[in-house]
């Protein structure tokens, strides 16, 4: 019989606190310590040269290749032509405007995405309406006073932003009516929009763009000239906007068709129970796929390179051709990539934040 | 029973369903249907599933179509002009089976929607006016939340009152209570008792023969696509002419 009461006693070591914790998850088996090993060493073997060769052996400043180590990374050739990538061929004395466009997209962008800042409706509908009118103003000038810069003169980071958040911004409303088309019970109306989104889905964004800037030329009269950044950007828009509306095609045929009777039956009209019932509910549900399809318009702009515009990833490339900055094309890449994969990675966990949010109701 | 205080209308028909025939396909669902339904009066419609007793009420507002016959509501036949159905939609609340409560709304914001967005009332108005149903169906408190968050019985009480808002003519009742668990089906057939004791022209189908009984002006039982028989509650229960509904009632009330 047992006269005493036993006294609680700490759990044994080896299964809490982090040696448990490596136990029970890295070494539980044979199979899984050979595999934590295996990775742990392929890091440890890659991830210190990399350092060395990125950082410690890394020349952060200079006028030529030759200026760098042998052994390191040569930045230099990222920081000595870092204004050339952010504004390409835009007139230096005029570069304010273009962080003017930064700046505003920035400021959009944090009121949409910083929770606590109110009035979520004024700056989505800045941000829809609003910011493509003056940003354009602001960048192509001609107007209030503001002396013109032609497209010609666009390039890197910039044109790259300006094709992802104009394509961005069309793709997803049209994106929309197509989808609501397709299912829509007019014969004319829903085979025009099966068709359209059938036909550019079918066909590589290459192709698109080379249509638009080579083909389309030879269709129109000689006397409408337009603009080879706008003959892209609307290349883009159409390509994604097709995938768009398949996507939020997806989030229409889950919403259940009670949802439409309930708003009938209270006379709502179509547009009203589309934009008020059921388009909310449809868009939430597919919000991890239009980031998706956002992530790969924005990484898709950097084809607009085989056209002769140039984007980020098209005058780094030009750079590199600069006999100054020889072998400097790892370094060149590098940084591209980089940068891309920030705003991609922002798109993403904005996007994760967004579903959490909606599983809170 | 009709409301004498109301005006000349009591005595005259809000609904006219006359020689109504619908095909889905080749199934020919509806069978030369008429009916009359006077200002003020309830009407009970039963019978088997697949009988056409949901699709001849979801006629009525036009969420289904009838290819033959005429419906007239409130004076407006439904034909196939857009502002005609709109209007009538207005005036005809519909409550269904699954509730089809919007989801990414609150209760209150369930309420407000069509009186806001259709009647163009100020959102204050209306509001008001949905705080003043939503304690008639005794949830003023739950206003705030969302209806994921709801019991059944709850969700199917502002249903409910969501087409009350829109202050109805008639209001349909297709199966309020066939989706709810035992323990709820009471407190929704309480608030429709309550609504009908109030004078409200109602059109419920329903299996629910304890409220029929008590609440109905007029008993419909249908079968294959037809109105087999109408009649009094007293002589539907007691002493029904046709076999069909012999039978019927013997199924449903045997247990």
């Amino acid at each position: 019989m047992q006269r005493e009461m036993i006294e609680a006693r700490k759990p044994p070591v080896l299964s809490v606190g982090f040696i448990g914790w490596c136990r029970e998850k890295l070494f539980a088996t044979p199979t899984n310590s050979l595999v934590t090993v295996a990775i742990l060493y392929g890091l440890f073997s890659l991830i210190p040269s990399f350092i060395q060769w990125a950082f410690v052996d890394a020349t952060w400043a200079g006028a030529s290749s030759s200026e760098c180590s042998s052994e390191g990374a040569c930045w230099a050739f990222i920081s000595s032509r870092l204004d050339q990538f952010i504004y390409g061929f835009y007139p230096q004395e005029l570069s304010w405007r273009v962080d003017l466009f930064f700046i505003q997209l920035a400021a959009v962008l944090a009121w949409l995405m910083i929770p606590v800042l109110p009035g979520k409706k004024y700056s989505l509908a800045y941000g829809l309406i609003v910011m493509p009118v003056t940003s354009w103003i602001i960048l192509a000038g001609g107007l209030l006073g503001l002396e013109p810069v032609d497209t010609h003169d666009w390039g890197g980071l910039m044109v790259t932003l300006v094709l992802a958040m104009y394509g961005m911004l069309a793709s997803l409303p049209i994106g929309v009516l197509l989808a609501l088309g397709r299912r829509s019970e007019m014969p004319v109306v829903k085979t025009f929009c099966t068709v359209y989104i059938e036909l550019w889905r079918g066909v590589p964004l290459i192709t698109v763009l080379f249509m638009a800037s080579v083909m389309l030329p030879l269709f129109v009269p000689e006397e409408i000239v337009f603009d080879k950044l706008v003959r892209a950007m609307i290349g883009i828009v159409m390509f994604q906007s097709a995938y768009m509306a398949e996507v939020v095609r997806g989030g229409l045929q889950a919403i259940p068709k009670g949802q439409q009777e309930a708003s009938d039956s209270l006379g709502m009209g179509y547009w009203q129970s589309m934009c008020l019932v059921v388009l909310p509910q449809a868009i939430r549900l597919v919000i991890p796929g239009i980031v998706n399809t956002f992530i790969a318009l924005f990484k898709d702009t950097s084809l607009v390179l085989v056209i002769g515009l140039f984007d980020l990833l098209s005058i780094v490339q030009a750079g590199l051709n600069d006999p100054a900055w020889l072998g400097t094309s790892t370094e060149g890449y590098l940084f591209v990539g980089f940068v891309f994969w920030i705003f991609c990675f922002g798109m993403s966990r904005y996007s994760q934040s967004l579903e959490n949010n909606r599983q809170e109701h | 029973m009709l409301n004498m205080d109301n005006n000349k209308d009591a005595l005259s028909p809000v609904i006219e369903v006359s020689q109504v025939n619908k095909w889905y396909g080749q199934f020919h669902v509806l069978r030369d249907i008429n009916l009359k339904v006077m200002r003020g009066e309830k009407i009970v419609i039963c019978g088997p599933s697949g009988s056409g007793k949901s699709t001849l009420i979801r006629c009525i507002n036009a969420l289904e179509e009838h290819q033959e016959g005429q419906i007239i509501v409130d004076g407006t036949e439904l034909n196939r002009d857009l502002k005609n159905i709109e209007k009538i939609r207005r005036d005809v609340g519909m409550v269904f089976q699954s509730f089809n409560l919007f989801p990414h709304l609150t209760v209150l914001e369930n309420c407000t929607l069509a009186p806001v967005w259709v009647r163009k009332e100020s959102r204050a108005e209306a509001e008001k006016t949905a705080m003043q149903f939503l304690e008639r169906v005794q949830i003023p408190d739950q206003a705030n939340k969302y209806p994921g968050q709801l019991s059944g019985g709850q969700q199917q009480r502002v249903a409910i009152a969501r087409s009350l808002c829109m202050n109805p003519e008639v209001m349909l009742f297709d199966e309020p209570t066939s989706a709810l668990d035992p323990e709820m089906i009471k407190e929704v057939l309480d608030v429709m008792t309550e609504l009908a004791h109030e004078g409200m022209t109602m059109i419920c189908v329903t299996h629910e023969m304890g409220f029929a009984r008590t609440v109905a002006d007029r008993m419909i039982f249908m079968d294959d696509g037809q109105i087999i028989e109408e009649a009094s509650p007293e002589t539907f229960f007691s002493n029904p002419a046709s076999e069909r509904t012999q039978q019927f009632l013997g199924q449903i009330l045997s247990h």
